[in-house]
């Protein structure tokens, strides 16, 4: 950043800070990034490419996401601590503020938007919070597992989602299960439990139709899917045939399955222990091709428009972006934004993308039409950025 | 020489034979490999270390294990679970440092 701009930003970030004055704007074009290490975040202005607030106080969120009222207004922010905040972007304040739990992963924003729900590490399971003020709406404790050190315990709890008919679906990590659970009568939640999707499913997604529910799986090949449209039915295993009689990587950071990166009819999933994108045929969930790329993919992430897919890497080969065409199918860029690409995300019609770069302490922001870097945002150790169009997204 | 110390200055000579005593680290090293702690261990054992899919990495959970054990489990993983090897980052005595680390309790 230019040292004018520079200054520019942090004249923004004190008046904001200093005087909280509450902003009259509209918010589509606003977004949040974590700051994981320092447990705050800032507000970020997509179109200014300035920071409006910065937000501290949020607890432990070296692994915290986050989902948006139905308004754009809210954030609601989900930390590592168990830590549910509520944050007012236009006020650049914490509004509400709940330990819900002691070890989070995510959570969900119902489909009407009036509950959130959030999976559990410890104790395992999910719990339900009204979105008005963050009162505790069910409490839904995870099957209990014998752990390796013997101790009985819930299992941990993840890929948690929200799906049409104001359900959230689930996946139990070490009891290798899918759940949904019917939140139609907030006083009585309906949970039908699918067991034996296979081993340590890590993460899950839902289709962005809303249709399919999908769960990684680690101590296996393939994945789960259920569909949502027939709930009863039990999930099936699809790719299994992936990566048989080929030996594993070690695996250094488990890939995210958030959003479901699709191109056409094909979908686009990071492989487990391998340096490959999957390319998938939706419906009949057939591998189509596989893409080698520079390492261990952990996010497989489709530009709105779907022509491009953006990739980044686990450790230690994560100071590298890549940039495949769906459709030749070859990979038409590789970056390099310094060490601890953590995470990307597009403006809502996907001209720019903006890439959290951890070791430098910046956001670096590309033109993904030109694959060139704009614009720098000093950002303490930034990890998920979150924009507000998440609000009218299932799953996101 | 009494006897213990005899032996405790044996192991010493070991230790420094086979390039496993912690000052061999240098300081510098040591931050870095605190930082791979924190960042890249945390992403599954959480950044403060407090468990996250990966369990807690905290001096009461380790206060049964042998400081080899947890060096070699750093050093090779540890099979049926997500916990890779670290080798191909790590030295013996590096991870042999990093054990007695955790084995103290480590707030990064």
């Amino acid at each position: 950043m230019k040292p004018a701009l520079s200054l520019a930003a942090s004249l923004l970030l004190f008046c904001g800070h200093a005087i909280a004055d509450c902003l009259t704007r509209g918010t589509g074009d606003l977004g949040i990034v974590i700051e994981r290490a320092a447990g705050s975040l800032q507000i970020v202005d997509t179109t200014a490419h300035q920071s409006l607030f910065r937000v501290e106080g949020l607890g432990d969120l070296s692994h915290a996401s986050a989902v948006y009222s139905r308004d754009e207004r809210y954030a609601f922010i989900f930390g590592r601590d168990g830590g549910l905040t509520k944050v007012d972007i236009l006020c650049g304040k914490i509004v509400n503020r709940v330990i819900q739990g002691g070890n989070s992963i995510g959570g969900a924003i119902s489909q009407n938007g009036s509950l959130i729900a959030v999976s559990n590490y410890e104790p395992g399971g999910v719990k339900i919070f009204s979105t008005q003020d963050l009162s505790l709406v069910a409490d839904i404790p995870a099957t209990e597992v014998t752990d390796r050190e013997g101790k009985r315990k819930g299992s941990k709890t993840v890929g948690l989602v929200d799906a049409p008919g104001q359900r959230f679906a689930v996946t139990l990590y070490d009891s290798s299960e899918a759940w949904i659970i019917d939140m139609k009568n907030p006083a009585e939640p309906k949970i039908q439990r699918h067991t034996k999707i296979g081993a340590l499913p890590y993460d899950a997604l839902v289709t962005p139709d809303g249709r399919y529910y999908i769960s990684g799986l680690f101590g296996q090949d393939g994945l789960s899917l259920l569909d949502l449209w027939h709930p009863e039915k039990p999930p099936r295993l699809i790719l299994e045939g992936y990566g048989r009689g080929e030996q594993k990587l070690p695996v250094y950071k488990m890939p995210h399955l958030e959003g479901w990166a699709v191109a056409g009819n094909s979908a686009f999933l990071p492989a487990v222990g391998h340096h490959e994108v999957l390319v998938v045929r939706q419906g009949d969930w057939v591998e189509t091709d596989r893409i080698k790329v520079h390492g261990q993919p952990v996010f497989v992430m489709a530009r709105p428009d779907g022509r491009q897919v953006w990739v980044n890497f686990a450790f230690p080969d994560n100071d590298t972006i890549q940039v495949i065409d769906t459709e030749t199918l070859t990979i038409i860029k590789t970056l390099k934004t310094g060490k601890g690409a953590l995470h990307m995300e597009f403006s809502p019609r996907g001209e720019e993308v903006w890439i959290s770069v951890r070791d430098k302490d910046e956001v670096q922001v590309y033109d993904t039409d030109r694959l060139e870097l704009t614009h720098r945002l000093q950002v303490d150790k930034p990890s998920g950025i979150f924009f507000t169009a998440r609000a009218h997204k299932t799953g996101l | 020489m009494p006897h213990n110390s005899l032996l405790a200055a044996l192991s010493l000579a070991a230790m420094v034979a086979s390039g496993t005593l912690p000052a061999d680290i240098a300081p510098a090293r040591q931050a870095e490999i605190i930082y791979l702690l924190k960042h890249d261990c945390g992403s599954c054992h959480g950044m403060r270390l407090e468990g996250g899919l990966g369990p807690a990495l905290v001096a009461d959970r380790f206060a049964d294990w042998e400081t080899n054990m947890l060096a070699m489990t750093i050093l090779y993983g540890r099979p049926g679970t997500p916990m890779p090897p670290w080798r191909p980052f790590l030295s013996d005595g590096e991870a042999h440092w990093l054990a007695t680390q955790l084995k103290q309790g480590v707030r990064p």
